[in-house]
């Protein structure tokens, strides 16, 4: 049976002025897949990201999310699609005067009509699956890097939303943070079935996660596959990043 | 057990069913997070009215459930143990365990709120933080500001060259314009609304000694430091906000350098080097303002003015100027750069900071006017 498409882009273009960021890009995710875009700093993974996320207008070219087309939509249905979206930001973008439990219980208080102890309740048990109940209390700028990217996280999952945006999550975690970063991703892959689009170029992270890749390089998506073709993919670009798992004893530490 | 079969309607939405019937709670449908909300909304009215002591909540029904779900059935099972009911999940699809097992929490769960302060216990706080801390740490900012002000006046070599032009260009040059306009406005106004007092005494001459000693002595100096605050000492505090929360201090510090001495003496001298010049224009543009208000409601001519101000004015009138414009300029940048140098969190600190360095430095400045007037009085 065919997965049903989560995420679909067609024919993309988007420039700032006279420089060309993306050109032509044309790519889809899976539902309960986890899609990586990757490239190197300035392929224009980030601008994507923001076109999925309706942050920049498109320009031209079509972009649909969970099936809407998000240059049709209205403003209340558009709030009603980032309802079921999670985003996850490079830097965490936690709301530096609350606390890590008003953080995380923000969406829930503001679109659902719970009880409090209830809302607290769930938010305690989210910040326990990425091991950060200690912090309930705490704010954004008592936390480390590591810790405030757990946070975050749990945040952009507290409202079980069926797909969720990651950007550049491993940026700056030490390899045992990133590991466990990338657990829980794949846990919630694997256990909630959530659909993950991954924007990053932790090579160890996409060796990891990725079911799928998107690799782009100056704008341009120089290949779209399965992990296991990327691997043996003989396109110039694709094949020097992945390079490292030519060697085969490398493949097998890796693996 | 109960003998009597009760069946009551819990709740009924097009996704979930929820039906309690004897001494079992029976679900059928989605319990996902809109229909979790409405199920405990809903169940919350019924705690107290559950017939048994022993209550089986039927999962077999349950189609889908996500985390809101299953903290909503932890959440109905320890409101129920509070009203005396122990209440069991029974059945469930596998998909629906699974979920269960992902979320639901092992322990009880207590959620500890911090203990919140009473207001003895809080006034005793921030008494002694204000003393223990805040006053320390603006004494020690205060004293090394402005030892390095003095010790670095003939080393330039620890400052980036050219930074003190460009300190004063932003400071004070930048902020000329605004502080000749509104002396002038402010030096018509007051010649404005003397003049209908003096006028039915025939005292119109002294409109002069009214103007220029106001002026001189006080719109004028304290316009342009209270002009200066509001602009540059803002500025100041944003600036080494922003540098604190983006590292850029503790990089200037790890590079080998002073932050005081590179970042802050060369504002300092800036603004004493400015300030006293902005002084200087905000009294001629207020005396003119007070000389064109003079001549129009009182045909009081230029000359006669002028004349007239060469009698009254004083050299101590610029003297005292000049201490005031140091003093000025000192608690500016002084406090411009303790409360940039006091956020902590990003942001919406650095906006805070900023907003709190302008008030208190424009208070500072009226305290330090009203001691001052006092002293050369």
């Amino acid at each position: 049976m065919e997965k049903e498409k989560v995420v679909e882009v067609q024919r993309l273009h988007a420039a700032f002025d006279d420089t060309v960021v993306l050109s032509d890009v044309s790519f889809s995710a899976y539902e309960g897949e986890i899609t990586v875009i990757l490239g190197g700093s300035g392929s224009g993974k980030t601008t994507i990201l923001k076109h999925l996320l309706a942050l920049y207008p498109v320009k031209r070219g079509n972009v649909f999310v969970l099936g809407n087309d998000i240059t049709r939509l209205r403003e209340t249905e558009l709030t009603e699609l980032y309802l079921k979206m999670g985003v996850f930001y490079q830097s965490g973008a936690l709301l530096n005067s609350l606390t890590v439990a008003e953080n995380v219980a923000l969406p829930l208080s503001q679109h659902a009509d719970l009880p409090k102890e209830l809302v607290e309740e769930i938010v305690y048990m989210k910040l326990g699956l990425v091991n950060m109940s200690h912090a309930f209390h705490l704010y954004p700028s008592q936390l480390s890097g590591g810790m405030l990217k757990r946070v975050a996280l749990a945040r952009a999952i507290v409202m079980d939303p069926p797909i969720l945006f990651c950007d550049e999550p491993g940026a700056g975690l030490d390899p045992v943070s990133l590991e466990s970063l990338d657990r829980l991703i794949l846990n919630l892959k694997n256990k909630l079935g959530m659909s993950i689009i991954l924007v990053t170029h932790e090579l160890t992270s996409i060796l990891r996660v990725a079911t799928r890749v998107v690799f782009l390089d100056q704008g341009v998506v120089v290949f779209e596959g399965t992990l296991e073709d990327a691997l043996d993919n003989d396109h110039p670009v694709v094949g020097e990043f992945f390079s490292v798992m030519k060697n085969e004893n490398m493949r097998k530490l890796l693996q | 057990m109960n003998s009597k079969r009760i069946n009551t309607d819990i709740c009924s939405g097009n996704d979930l069913v929820v039906r309690l019937e004897g001494d079992t709670l029976v679900m059928r449908g989605d319990l996902l997070l809109g229909e979790a909300s409405a199920f405990v909304n809903a169940f919350s009215r019924h705690f107290r009215s559950v017939p048994a002591h022993q209550l089986r909540i039927d999962l077999n029904g349950l189609k889908n459930i996500d985390s809101a779900g299953v903290m909503a059935l932890y959440y109905t099972k320890k409101k129920l143990k509070e009203n005396g009911v122990e209440a069991e999940l029974e059945g469930g699809s596998a998909s629906v365990l699974d979920k269960i097992r992902l979320f639901y929490p092992e322990e009880e769960m207590s959620v500890v709120l911090p203990r919140r302060q009473g207001f003895l216990e809080q006034t005793g706080a921030r008494v002694r933080e204000f003393f223990g801390l805040f006053m320390m740490e603006f004494l020690l900012l205060a004293s090394n500001l402005f030892y390095w002000g003095f010790a670095d006046l003939f080393r330039p070599s620890v400052r980036r060259r050219g930074d003190v032009v460009t300190q004063a260009t932003l400071i004070g040059v930048n902020a000329a314009g605004i502080v000749v306009f509104l002396s002038f406005v402010i030096g018509f106004v007051i010649a404005l609304h003397s003049a209908g007092q003096l006028r039915p005494f025939g005292a119109n001459i002294f409109i002069v000694d009214l103007v220029v000693f106001s002026i001189m002595s006080q719109m004028g100096p304290l316009l342009a430091a209270i002009l200066v605050a509001g602009r540059s000492g803002s500025a100041i505090a944003a600036e080494i906000g922003t540098m604190k929360v983006t590292a850029e201090l503790d990089a200037i510090q790890t590079m080998g350098l002073h932050p005081i001495r590179f970042l802050l003496v060369p504002k300092l001298y800036a603004c004493m080097l400015t300030m006293p010049f902005l002084i200087v224009f905000a009294n001629v543009a207020g005396i003119t303002g007070g000389a064109l208000a003079a001549n129009i409601y009182l045909d009081i001519t230029p000359e006669i003015f002028i004349n007239r101000m060469r009698d009254i004015m004083m050299m101590k009138d610029l003297y005292t100027a000049l201490v005031k414009s140091q003093v000025y300029a000192g608690i500016i940048v002084l406090t411009g750069s303790f409360y940039g140098l006091r956020v902590l969190r990003g942001a919406e600190d650095v906006g805070r900071m900023t907003t709190i360095a302008v008030v208190v430095s424009i208070t500072l400045v009226i305290l330090a006017d009203s001691v001052l007037g006092v002293i050369f009085y």
